[in-house]
This record gives C-alpha cells, structure tokens and sequence, in this order.
C-alpha cells in the first residue's frame, strides 16, 4: 500500500505534514471547514468544547510568536489545554534529541504536537516515530519545517484567496519574493496547483530561485513589472534574512527598487488585486507601506482566517 | 411501514400551537438542515419579529470522539441579542435528544435565555436524555434501524423513511 503517511486507512487527514500529495477534496473540505469556525470567534464566549480534555503540545525547535500565538489560540478555542514549549537547538544530535522529547510528551498523554522546526522533514519524522512505536493517535500538525513547507499558512492562503475571489479557476496569482528560502512559497504552489489556478507566477531574482521551480508548472519572472500584469492576487514573501547564506543581494534598498511591492508595481496588477503577505513584514524591503497598509491588502484578515483554519485542521485531526 | 408524516399539514398545526405563546421578544433558531427550513416557514406564517436565527450543533456534538468532526458544518448565525430572549428552537424529529442537548449547550455560549422552548414536527420516540417538546403534532414509533429525514424540493417539505 502506497498511501499517503498524512492520511489514515478511511483516507481522513490524521497528520498535516504538507499540501503536496493531498486532493483537491480534502484541501476543499479544509477550507469548507474552517468557515464556521469563523463565525465562532464573533461570539460571546469564542470557544466551542471538540477538544475539551485534549492536551496539544506547542513544539516550537525554532522561534515564531506569532505563528506559535495562533496555534495556540486556535487550541484554546477548541478548548484543549495547550503546552508551549519553545526549545532552542543547536548540538549535532538532533534527531536523537528531538525523538527523545517526543517520547517524553507523548508519555504526557499528548494527543497533539503542533512542530515547528529548522530542519526541513521533523515533523514527518516524529509522525514515523509514532507510528513505528505503536502511538499513531497522536496527531502532527506541521508549524513550518526548514525550507521544506508551512501547511496551515499554505491553506489560510488559500482560504483568504476564496475568500475574496471566490472561484480559483479563473485567476493568476503571483508569488513574488524569496522563494529559494521559502517553504510558505512550496506550501502556496502546490495548493493553487492542487485547487485548480491557471497560471502561477514566481517572480524573484535569479538568487533567491530554487532549481527546478520551473517543473513546480510556474511561469518564473525575473521582471517584477513584467510578471505583475494583470495578476488577480499578489503574494509577497519574506525576505529571509536570517537564512542569508553568502552574497544572495547586493544590497536591501537595491532589492526594494527591483522585487519591493510599491504601489508604482502594484498599479499593473488588476485594478481589483488583493496583496498578501505571510509575516512578520520587511517594510521597505519587500513591501512598501503605502501598499502594506493600503485599500488593496488583505494582510490583516490573514491572520484572522487563520486561526479559523488552525482550528478546521486540529479539529479534523483530533477527530479522525 | 407506517404512513409517512404529512410535513405541510403537520407546520400548518404547529404554527397554530405555537402563536398563542409568541410575543414581540420570541426568536426562532433553526437546527440545520431540516429544522432551519421549518423554522424559515414558521417565521413567515407567525410573522415573527425578530431576526430568524439558525444553528448547526457540529461543534458541539457528544459523538466527536467516536465519528469526528461532522461533515459540511455550517456557520450558525444568531442574528438576535440572546440574553434575555425567548428562544423557539426548531427540528424536524426529535429523536434521542442529544442533538437538542447540543443546541443548548451551544445558544448559552451566545448568552443566557430568558426561556427556551422546542418545536418539532415529529417525535419519534427513542429518547436517551431528558427533553421534551414543547409543541409537536405528532409522535411516531418507529424502530431504531430506520431514519426519518425530512427533504425540501423547491418550497415543499416532505418526510422520508431510509433503512440504516
């Protein structure tokens, strides 16, 4: 049996590990989810009991605040108990380290880990380990691994897209930035592709490519004002700083004047274009503020889509 | 197999139970699917003033840990002031209860009710929790292995046997 290790023998979602490989279906069937869960935190009291008594541990190898917020929110409006644990790593041993932690929580009775970590491939990982060692009711829910991918921000993409486009057959979309660092870049690539979009723009200097994205069926740009034309959504990257390895850029202020969204750019785009932007922003760097805070960015309801999908993902998780 | 219920006839008679005791503050929320098109109907007829309201208990459910998250949940939408309201819930069959329990337990987290009342069409007996209806105009035994499922074609409501 060849099935995917995401999924379980009903063909439910029991791990979120990545977008690749997944159907059309259950992409759908996320975001058709995650819709009354939005209407959830308009209440009075923003909580519905699915997972009362759960205890889902926040595993975070590499630091994110806000990613780890949002997680954390969703649980808690799921109303499981939410352990955050931030655990810095360094040494060689990683994966003997990190199995070790696992077992450890997982003799908690955890019934959830939410996993962000540097190296692309530890939360499939720790799924694996779980499952060889007879423990496949704990569910993984991938918060981001290396370069590899970024699932949740993938599908709150996603969800924002459909939110305000409604149908993604018919729009051409943008990813613009570093995408060689990027694992949001992958997530939102196989997404669109999966979900039905025509044309899938990378635009990005030479550098910050990956090889081989052009067999990911993109068109690849390196002219910003070229590849803006006429878009229906723009997704702006982050500029990964801290993932710079050598001489990448000449210089921020040159990157802004080539690959920066300023509203000059973005006046190509369709007139009724949607800006996105994952976070935390570069402003001035990647993103212009004239176009961050302007009438065209979706930047903000992002975040608040998000939470809504975190908790569609934990709930069908816990639930399968 | 028994005559199936006749849904028209049986809202016509439960609107007609019903509006005696429906003030300018009574609010109707209906369950999803088949309650929330009895309770559109019921608005209409009984001229209810407050918004209709409409509510999916997938959230609230007590079978997540056995079946998981219920399939093609939906918002609810509660478009009235719940605290201090009086509150019309509205299902086609009430059955075991647990669906009412989780409606319940669901309109608290949206405020506390004055008074709650629930109306169904049908009750078929079967009930594993405490609840009562309100109003029902008809009851209707029928063993554990069949499912009574109310359909809408256009604007007309019929009721339905399947076999599990």
């Amino acid at each position: 049996m060849n099935r995917n290790p995401q999924l379980n023998a009903h063909g439910e979602l029991q791990h979120l590990i990545t977008l690749e490989g997944l159907s059309r279906e259950i992409l759908q069937g996320i975001l058709d989810t995650a819709e009354p869960f939005a209407e959830v935190a308009e209440r009075e009291v923003k909580k519905v009991p699915l997972l009362r008594g759960k205890s889902v541990f926040n595993l975070f190898f590499e630091n994110s605040t806000r990613t780890r917020t949002t997680f954390e929110i969703a649980a808690k409006r799921l109303s499981a108990d939410v352990i955050n644990l931030n655990i810095n790593t360094s040494s060689a041993s990683k994966g003997e380290s990190l199995l070790d932690t696992v077992d450890n929580l997982a003799a908690m009775q955890a019934d959830m880990f939410v996993v962000r970590h540097a190296s692309s491939g530890a939360p499939y990982l720790i799924a694996q380990h779980l499952a060889a060692t007879g423990r496949e009711h704990i569910h993984v829910v991938n918060a981001g691994d290396g370069r590899h991918a970024h699932p949740t921000q993938g599908l709150l993409d996603m969800y924002t897209i459909r939110h305000y486009k409604k149908d993604f057959t018919r729009l051409t979309v943008a990813v613009v930035g570093d995408v060689l660092h990027s694992r949001v870049a992958r997530s939102q690539i196989h997404a669109l592709r999966t979900l039905g979009v025509p044309e899938i723009r990378v635009i990005a200097p030479r550098t910050l490519l990956p090889s081989g994205v052009a067999d990911m069926g993109v068109r690849v740009f390196q002219d910003m004002k070229e590849g803006l034309k006429g878009v229906d959504v723009v997704m702006m990257l982050r500029l990964q700083n801290e993932r710079m390895q050598g001489a990448l850029l000449p210089s921020p202020q040159e990157y802004f004047k080539y690959y920066g969204l300023t509203p000059d750019k973005l006046r190509l785009a369709k007139p009724d274009a949607i800006v996105m932007h994952p976070g935390p922003m570069n402003r001035g760097i990647e993103i212009d503020s004239a176009v961050a805070d302007g009438s065209h960015s979706v930047i903000l309801p992002q975040v608040t889509f998000g939470i809504a999908v975190r908790m569609a993902v934990m709930s069908m998780l816990a639930g399968s | 197999m028994p005559t199936l219920p006749d849904a028209t006839a049986l809202c016509a008679q439960l609107a007609a139970a019903m509006r005696p005791s429906i003030t300018p503050q009574t609010a109707l929320v209906g369950i999803h699917t088949g309650g929330a098109w009895i309770a559109e109907r019921l608005h209409r007829e009984l001229a209810i003033q407050q918004p209709l309201g409409s509510i999916d208990v997938a959230f609230y459910r007590d079978d997540y840990n056995q079946r998981g998250l219920h399939k093609g949940a939906k918002a609810s939408n509660i478009p009235f002031d719940v605290e201090g309201a009086h509150i019309v819930i509205v299902d086609d069959v009430l059955y075991t209860g647990r669906t009412i329990r989780a409606a319940l337990n669901e309109l608290f987290d949206y405020g506390r009710p004055a008074r709650v009342d629930l109306a169904v069409l049908v009750d078929r007996g079967g009930r594993e929790l405490p609840v009562a209806a309100t109003w029902c105009p008809q009851t209707l035994a029928l063993p554990a292995s069949q499912t009574l499922v109310l359909e809408r074609d256009g604007e007309t409501l019929s009721f339905r046997i399947t076999e599990k």
